[in-house]
């Protein structure tokens, strides 16, 4: 099947606009008898259930956690984006547009970026008019941040928990609906499989996690709404039960999986403590607004530090290194996420890593303190030269900013950040790539959606900060209500659709037959016990930096674990009742699949783009030396992957993409 | 470190239920109490035994999913924090650990250490939301600008995560600091204020028919709570439902 993205034909600028003004539109009455399953109520998934009720369908919503609020966007911490061009800097439709693109290293498709970009400033709209209690300025208007890879400042926030605010706005949307019957909310039930009749989505499987029940439940489209897989890496910022069954299970009915390699590296997490872990915790990109990046400049110091010999907070400035700074002049340390965790795993490869793994670096807050201190004094009137004053009043400036934050990292780590400099490293946050979709958000099976950070439209190969949120939720309030009306338009006669047809005793068959033979394995190790061991394949081999020959052995070395897994797993209890052993087992194996693919993608795609780094592939000389080196000759397309049977055998459907509207250039934060 | 837990074990929600004893050894003080039960689990998995069921999810405090009764806690004896912010630091070499549900009526256990709580989505249900819809087709933001103060209030009761530790330290099983805390983040802002007679009554309404108890005022809520929301929310929500009440 060849890809068509069906993209609208005119100039970028009017492409939505005109889209809107031609599709077919289902009339109210219709409306209420048609039915639309959405899985996931995270932003994507939330605000679509919501609205596509508000229009008048059925909505049917699931999701694993026990109440729709708990879903992962909640975690998110520091913004969302939105070119309100409030601050009056220069920001514009245009310009968010092309940032997300320079951003994702020109791997992104145009029209659908544009988009986002145009309906952005819509979203904080919606919001505050739910209720959403964003940060405001002593004037009653709402405050905005910056964030890195941009010049301006576009990011509106609610103290550290934006996504939380954010979510619970969407929550509360689909409250309004539960309450009128126009969703039907379905808490603590996992999607096991998609069914496809006559070539179009129109159900799915699920299984109660509470009582183990397998059910049917049809519908005229499916939306997912299912996040991303960055659990593939058994460690991850993700939530432990963030995971790639869904997507998976669209993927094996034949949606294309696109460049499944692309993974966020978060720069500013808090460093693995030992073999316990279970999860990473990030502190928001915001911290950079105010925070520096440093490693002690001599390897003498760095071995003081870790001694605990040396406080951090009394090396010298001259001995410290402050290497985004001196690395990117232009953007210090704002440049993009991908390029930030790159510039700390070269220093604590180095050796120059702060802590007793060596692999942490340092990121300060003393000189913002100190900074937001004097003003304070000043605007207050008081002495700008008392050192202790101007570190209390900047302190409470910082608290005020960061204060949940700074909490957050205590409590885990036992240090206080106003005190000393917190200890970051990079982790695994998300992930740009997901289920193809063309311009509507359909995937390559008819009826079936992909919306947020489940599918890979919009952030290329790299995701800029705060970009995530506002995807997610122009994803499922303004782009998908109307994309899924024109198709629902052609199903206005269709009637209910049946569950007891073979498509349906098939699907659950399969999925029975699954959860079967897992229960029964009497295997002899735990599931986390194969999750951890794919995690250090993928980390090791597939990460931060990769290279033909460790992914021609995480491939091998993954496709071994994923046979033994299925012959020796164990997992305990029966189906019919709570078992989250269970349930972690479907997640897990799908993830070994995955993973496979993952690997898989990533030795194809022969250049470094964004978060993707070969280390056969960087610049040789001149000002760039060093940084990671773009082809776009032979690689500025889409990866569609499709299903095969084993990931080996995946076909690769290429999706090349145009840049009619912003030149091709290099990346350069310098 | 050492440890003996004793924790509640149910089948099922019709079970009875019961303490057992378990020994966990070699626990280093870094590790959060819920990686703690992780090692435990994967001990009794295997030695074949039914590992302990508890809810959990994003393990940094904010989705609210976790819960536990600990040493008669709350999310255990450290304070603002939720249970997987919880590290084993807080506890000594050779202690005994006893980690119970999350005890009410309004949320019957599921299994072992899990708990129904969808009465607090019911409550929602009722009225915890603005009524405009999600067109988009509003007016721009700033045309609503709201007062500083009244903003970081509204956003300090919205921070609240919804996870019950609130009804749990209550003697009497009270909703009333998670209700009040949505209440009052909407009866603040002036989005909120034109549905604020219903939205009040509604979800007192809903509240008292999950079985939830009454308030008497012995702020163990406020001091459990993971997000600090404050006692006055309940306050707030007393004020406006008399006031919604003699409007009524």
């Amino acid at each position: 099947m060849a890809l068509d993205s069906k993209i609208p034909k005119g100039p970028i600028a009017d492409k939505w606009t005109n889209y809107k003004n031609h599709i077919d539109l289902v009339n109210p009455a219709n409306k209420r008898n048609i039915d639309v399953i959405v899985v996931g109520t995270g932003l994507a998934g939330g605000s679509a259930a919501a609205t596509l009720a508000e229009l008048g369908y059925n909505v049917k919503a699931f999701c694993f956690q026990d109440s729709p609020r708990r879903a992962h966007s909640i975690a998110a911490q520091g913004g969302i984006n939105a070119a309100k061009n409030y601050q009056g800097d220069g920001d514009s439709t245009y310009r968010l547009f092309y940032d997300t693109v320079k951003g994702g290293d020109y791997r992104s498709r145009e029209a659908n970026v544009y988009r986002l970009a145009e309906v952005s400033a819509n979203i904080i709209d919606q919001c505050v008019a739910q209720g959403v209690p964003f940060a405001r300025e002593y004037g009653g208007l709402l405050d905005n941040r910056s964030f890195g890879g941009v010049l301006v400042s576009r990011t509106f926030y609610a103290a550290g928990q934006t996504g939380q605010q954010l979510l619970l706005g969407a929550y509360s949307a689909m409250n309004r609906q539960i309450g009128r019957g126009k969703i039907k909310m379905y808490n603590r039930h996992e999607m096991l499989d998609v069914v496809v009749v006559g070539g179009k989505a129109r159900g799915i499987i699920t299984r109660n996690l509470i009582t183990g029940e397998i059910e049917r439940h049809s519908a005229h489209a499916v939306v997912l709404g299912t996040g991303g897989y960055g659990n593939v890496f058994f460690l991850s910022t993700n939530a432990m039960g963030s995971n790639v069954t869904a997507a998976w299970k669209a993927h094996k009915r034949g949606a294309y999986f696109a460049n499944p390699c692309y993974t966020q590296i978060h720069p500013t997490c808090i460093p693995v403590s030992g073999d316990h872990q279970s999860k990473l915790t990030l502190m928001s990109e915001s911290l950079r607004n105010d925070g520096r990046i440093w490693v002690p400049k001599k390897m003498e110091d760095v071995l003081a530090i870790r001694n605990k010999t040396l406080k951090p907070k009394d090396l010298a400035e001259e001995d410290r290194d402050y290497y985004l700074e001196r690395r990117y002049p232009a953007f210090g340390n704002l440049v993009p996420r991908d390029v930030a965790s790159r510039a700390a795993k070269e220093r604590c490869d180095a050796g120059f890593g702060v802590n007793a793994t060596g692999e942490a670096v340092f990121l300060d807050f003393a000189s913002a303190i100190t900074r937001y201190g004097k003003e304070q004094a000043t605007v207050r009137h008081l002495d700008v030269n008392d050192a202790a004053l101007v570190k209390k009043l900047g302190q409470e400036v910082v608290k005020n900013k960061y204060g949940n934050l700074f909490q957050m990292y205590e409590k885990i780590v036992d240090q206080d950040p106003y005190e000393t400099p917190m200890m970051i490293y990079p982790a695994v946050h998300y992930t740009m790539g997901g289920v193809w979709v063309d311009y509507n958000l359909m995937t390559t099976v008819p009826g079936l959606y992909c919306i947020g950070e489940a599918n890979f439209s919009d952030h290329g190969a790299n995701r800029l900060g705060a970009s995530a949120l506002m995807q997610g939720l122009a994803d499922g309030y303004f782009v998908l209500p109307y994309t899924i009306g024109d198709y629902l338009s052609k199903d206005i006669r269709t009637g209910k659709i049946p569950t007891n047809t073979p498509e349906f005793d098939e699907a659950e068959k399969n999925v029975r037959d699954r959860i079967n033979h897992l229960i029964n394995n009497n295997g002899t190790h735990s599931v986390d016990h194969f999750h951890k061991k794919l995690g250090k394949i993928m980390w090791d081999k597939v990460g931060m930096s990769r290279n033909a020959q460790g992914l021609k052995e995480a491939i091998s070395e993954i496709k071994a674990l994923r046979e033994e897994f299925w012959k020796d797993v164990k997992v305990p209890g029966t189906n019919e009742e709570f078992n989250e052993e269970l349930a972690k087992a479907g997640r897990v194996a799908d993830f070994l699949e995955l993973g496979e693919l993952f690997a898989k993608d990533a030795l194809m795609r022969e250049e470094s783009c964004g978060g993707h780094f070969r280390e056969e592939s960087v610049e040789q000389d001149g000002e760039q030396k060093g940084e990671a080196k773009r082809d776009d000759e032979n690689f500025a397309f889409v990866a569609a992957w499709e299903y095969k049977g084993e990931p080996s055998d995946a076909v690769l459907h290429k999706e090349e993409l145009e840049f009619v509207d912003i030149e091709l250039k290099q990346r350069s934060y310098k | 470190m050492n440890l003996t837990l004793k924790i509640w074990r149910q089948k099922n929600k019709d079970d009875k239920g019961k303490l057992v004893d378990y020994k966990i050894n070699e626990v280093s003080p870094d590790m959060s109490f819920l990686e703690m039960l992780d090692v435990l689990n994967e001990q009794l998995i295997n030695k074949g035994e039914d590992p302990v069921a508890f809810d959990h999810d994003c393990r940094e405090g904010i989705c609210g999913m976790c819960s536990l009764f600990i040493n008669g806690q709350a999310h255990g004896p450290d304070r603002g924090i939720t249970t997987c912010q919880l590290h084993m630091r807080m506890f000594k070499d050779e202690d005994t650990i006893f980690i119970e549900p999350f005890r009410a009526t309004a949320f019957p256990v599921i299994k072992d250490l899990v708990v129904d709580r969808t009465s607090f989505d019911r409550i929602q249900h009722a009225g915890g939301f603005i009524s405009v819809n999600t067109s988009g087709n509003t007016i721009d933001a700033n045309a609503i600008p709201v007062n500083k103060h009244d903003a970081d209030e509204a956003f300090e009761a919205a921070t609240c995560i919804g996870c019950g530790a609130c009804v749990a330290s209550c003697k009497n099983s009270s909703a009333m600091l998670f209700v009040g805390a949505k209440v009052s983040q909407f009866a603040l802002l002036p989005q909120g204020k034109v549905e604020a007679t219903d939205r009040v009554l509604n979800m007192v309404k809903q509240m008292d028919e999950e079985g939830f108890g009454n308030c008497t005022n012995t702020g163990a809520c406020e001091i459990e709570c993971p997000k600090g929301i404050s006692l006055e929310n309940i306050a707030r929500m007393n004020r406006e439902y008399l006031s919604a009440s003699l409007k009524g």
